[in-house]
């Protein structure tokens, strides 16, 4: 009995070896080697070697200049500005969606299908088509606009429109993972709750609010981890639709560490970008754990 | 029982692809490198095969010949410009140039424009770059400064444009050739100048000309626009230059943007926008392009790149030509080159067949004709002769305004990061021309924001 399950314990090992070797070459050892590369000035063409990065040593000057500089607090502010508007909205639209797929009683599999479809699509086709959907002139969206009476602004080359126009594409795009996500959450819910509300008197509203709500907050709590995270690293469809214009207005974490990485040639000064996205990161994360305690219920 | 077999293989041979899918995805941004044989694995049969024809032919041929010093040699060169349907002219030309030197062998690898910078930041990184290649003028400005690149020595550059090659010079030194290049003129709508009863543009035209001329175009109604010049550091460095200025000072030790005969540029530039309004703003072209302006027949002049020929002869309705472009109190042109270099770290007998073969491509009077018969780009040559089949195409008829704009041509001011330097002064040149801030506000802040974060040498 024992033997057999350290036989499934290695084949499992073996099973996962693969991607984890990947993992280790191509994420885990690049990691820990920007560490370094942040504490230099290396320019990214010479040859990388522990010799480089003695002699390229600079300390802790990337992250000084960089704390001490206008520009980062510009660019969070920036990803505050999108998180404040993407958030939630992007909640909304999910419930919405969940909602509607967990009540529909026929044709679940291809509305599944349809609110997946963006999901599924690259971000770089997708950035394509908003940036199209958005053109001032030809677009869809000001057209519509048009139709009701309202005179839609140049989106993208607008600064104060630019980052809404992102969000409007990042929601689109996100809705249906997290959609699908807090159906799941639908799902688990006991019907017996429902059943004991309903006889107790309670109407949509309250049995929303005190019985859905409290119990999806699992979900919820998963989602929103996920979703701020993938706020902070918001980044191809800034670089497809606006590379971070107009003057600037969309400058965020990635694309500043893509720019300076690759365009500027300050691999040094990227890394100590990457590192202060990770510091942000990671303590958001750490207090939304602490702080689920407040408002995350776990069944049973 | 078997079918679960079945699908546990299944499932295996999927884990083992998807993950060997993310593993070459890991590697090609890698910045460790050290995989670029995997990324041209592709390209090499290839260009293996037609070398080992080559080696037969040229075994043979040096076999009766006798004359051969030189041990052969074979080289690695990577291009953007071909891609996109010249990579049968580019081996053409290769064709020819290996029956003129026989010893040298070049296995030639193109790839794409959206993936080559960061391929070739990889393989220079990680030592496996190729011993000769192409550079846009932004990654040449950084390569040339890292100590990457050699210098070009023991070529004949006689054949080329002197001021193009110039371009691309460090501190006196050689570091790449002109690859081939695209320049700016002014092109014009004819029949709106007809209408509105001036007289076309000539090259002696300057700025003055130009806007009195746009003035009247703009008065022909809302819809016409008189003159379109992009408001970005491209164009400012140029009319910086036509107006006795630049960017920074002769040694390049410090910046000089906020200078007197810059700022008479700048407010020439902006102010065509922002006062006297014959140029659209953003907010006018509403996400229209100046050249889809230009094609619907409401836009005068347009100050555009050669490159736009091909488009307009299509897309337009009316009669239009080109000119050599307005000028200041001087002219000044542009001049748009992609840079052939050498790979430093290459062996000196690489080197040296590396300069053959660039030289060769660049400025041969052979490849240059072969460039304009398959209507690829134009040799950043001195010899106009081979042109003349470029200069038969009309319209536009005045195709000569192409070659007359290279004797008034200024090269862009190549610093270590000149790519930051031009993003500065571009956003400030757009907040100018949405009309926030004053041209010399533009100046002065993009002055400021440069010195402090820039380090000259």
């Amino acid at each position: 009995m024992k033997t057999k399950k350290n036989n499934e314990r290695i084949s499992a090992a073996l099973f996962m070896l693969p991607s984890f070797i990947g993992m280790i070459i191509f994420s885990l050892l690049p990691i820990l080697i920007s560490i370094f590369i942040s504490l230099t000035d290396w320019n990214g063409l010479e040859k990388l070697s522990p010799a480089t990065i003695s002699k390229d040593f600079i300390g802790l000057r990337n992250y000084t200049d960089i704390l001490s500089g206008t520009e980062f607090w510009n660019v969070l502010a920036h990803t505050l500005y999108f998180i404040v508007l993407y958030i939630p909205l992007v909640f909304i639209a999910s419930l919405i969606i969940a909602e509607i797929l967990f009540q529909a009683r026929k044709g679940v599999g291809v509305l599944r299908v349809i609110y997946y479809i963006p999901v599924l699509t690259s971000w770089v086709a997708a950035s394509l088509i908003w940036k199209w959907v958005l053109s001032p002139q030809y677009g869809a969206v000001n057209q519509i606009l048009a139709a009701v009476g309202i005179n839609g602004p140049n989106w993208l080359t607008d600064e104060i429109w630019a980052m809404p126009a992102i969000v409007l594409a990042s929601v689109w795009k996100d809705m249906g993972f997290y959609g699908l996500f807090l159906l799941s959450g639908l799902n688990g819910i006991d019907n017996t709750y429902y059943e004991a509300a309903r006889v107790d008197g309670a109407n949509k509203a309250k049995i929303f609010f005190s019985i859905t709500m409290p119990l999806l907050s699992p979900s919820l709590f998963f989602c929103l981890i996920m979703s701020l995270i993938n706020a902070f690293q918001l980044f191809p469809q800034v670089m497809i639709m606006t590379e971070g214009g107009p003057n600037g207005a969309t400058q965020v974490m990635v694309e500043r560490i893509y720019t300076y990485g690759f365009k500027y040639f300050k691999m040094g000064y990227a890394s100590a970008y990457s590192w202060l996205l990770f510091v942000i990161i990671f303590a958001l994360t750490l207090l939304q754990l602490k702080g689920q305690k407040v408002w995350v219920h776990y069944e049973s | 029982m078997k079918r679960d077999v079945m699908r546990k293989t299944l499932a295996m041979g999927l884990t083992i692809a998807v993950t060997m899918g993310l593993a070459a995805c890991g590697s090609s941004t890698s910045s460790t490198a050290g995989t670029a044989d995997s990324i041209s694995a592709t390209e090499k049969p290839a260009a293996a095969a037609t070398s080992q024809a080559d080696t037969a032919a040229t075994s043979a041929a040096a076999a009766a010949a006798s004359t051969v010093s030189a041990a052969p040699v074979t080289i690695s060169y990577c291009n953007f410009n071909a891609s996109g349907g010249n990579e049968e002219t580019l081996n053409k030309m290769y064709e020819a140039f290996h029956k003129e030197n026989p010893d040298i062998t070049v296995n030639i690898e193109t790839i794409g424009y959206d993936d080559y910078f960061t391929q070739m930041q990889t393989r220079v990184a990680g030592g496996t770059a190729p011993d000769c290649y192409e550079l846009n003028i932004e990654n040449f400005a950084a390569y040339s400064s890292k100590g990457v690149l050699a210098p070009i020595t023991g070529v004949d550059t006689g054949n080329f444009n002197q001021t193009a090659l110039q371009a691309f010079q460090v501190d006196g030194t050689q570091y790449g050739l002109p690859g081939d290049f695209s320049n700016v003129v002014l092109i014009y709508n004819k029949d709106l100048f007809d209408k509105a009863g001036v007289d076309y543009p000539t090259s002696d035209w300057t700025w003055d000309d130009a806007l009195a001329a746009a003035k009247k175009i703009r008065a022909l109604g809302d819809d016409y626009w008189g003159i379109y010049a992009p408001t970005t550091y491209n164009e400012f460095f140029k009319e910086a230059a036509q107006y006795g200025g630049s960017l920074l000072n002769e040694d390049k030790t410090e910046f000089t943007i906020n200078s007197d005969n810059n700022l008479k540029a700048a407010e020439m530039m902006i102010g065509k926008v922002t006062d006297s309004h014959v140029q659209p703003s953003d907010t006018d072209l509403a996400g229209m392009g100046d050249s889809d302006l230009f094609e619907s027949g409401r836009l005068g002049m347009d100050i555009t790149g050669i490159w736009m020929f091909s488009t307009f002869k299509d897309a337009c309705d009316f009669n239009w030509d080109c000119a050599v472009e307005p000028g200041g109190t001087q002219k000044a042109t542009h001049f748009f080159s992609n840079a052939l270099v050498i790979n430093a770290s290459a062996d000196a007998d690489k080197q040296a067949a590396a300069a053959k073969w660039i030289n060769w491509l660049a400025s041969s009077d052979e490849s240059a004709k072969m460039r304009i018969a398959a209507s690829w780009n134009l040799p950043a040559i001195s010899n106009t002769d081979v042109l003349a089949d470029y200069l038969k195409q009309t319209p536009p008829d005045n195709r000569q305004a192409v070659f007359d704009s290279l004797n008034y041509l200024v090269t862009p001011p190549i610093i270590e990061d000149y790519s930051q330097m031009s993003d500065i002064i571009n956003e400030k040149l757009s907040e100018a021309a949405s009309g926030k801030i004053t041209p010399k506000d533009a100046l002065d802040q993009a002055q400021q924001e440069c010195q402090e974060k820039i380090t000259l040498k």
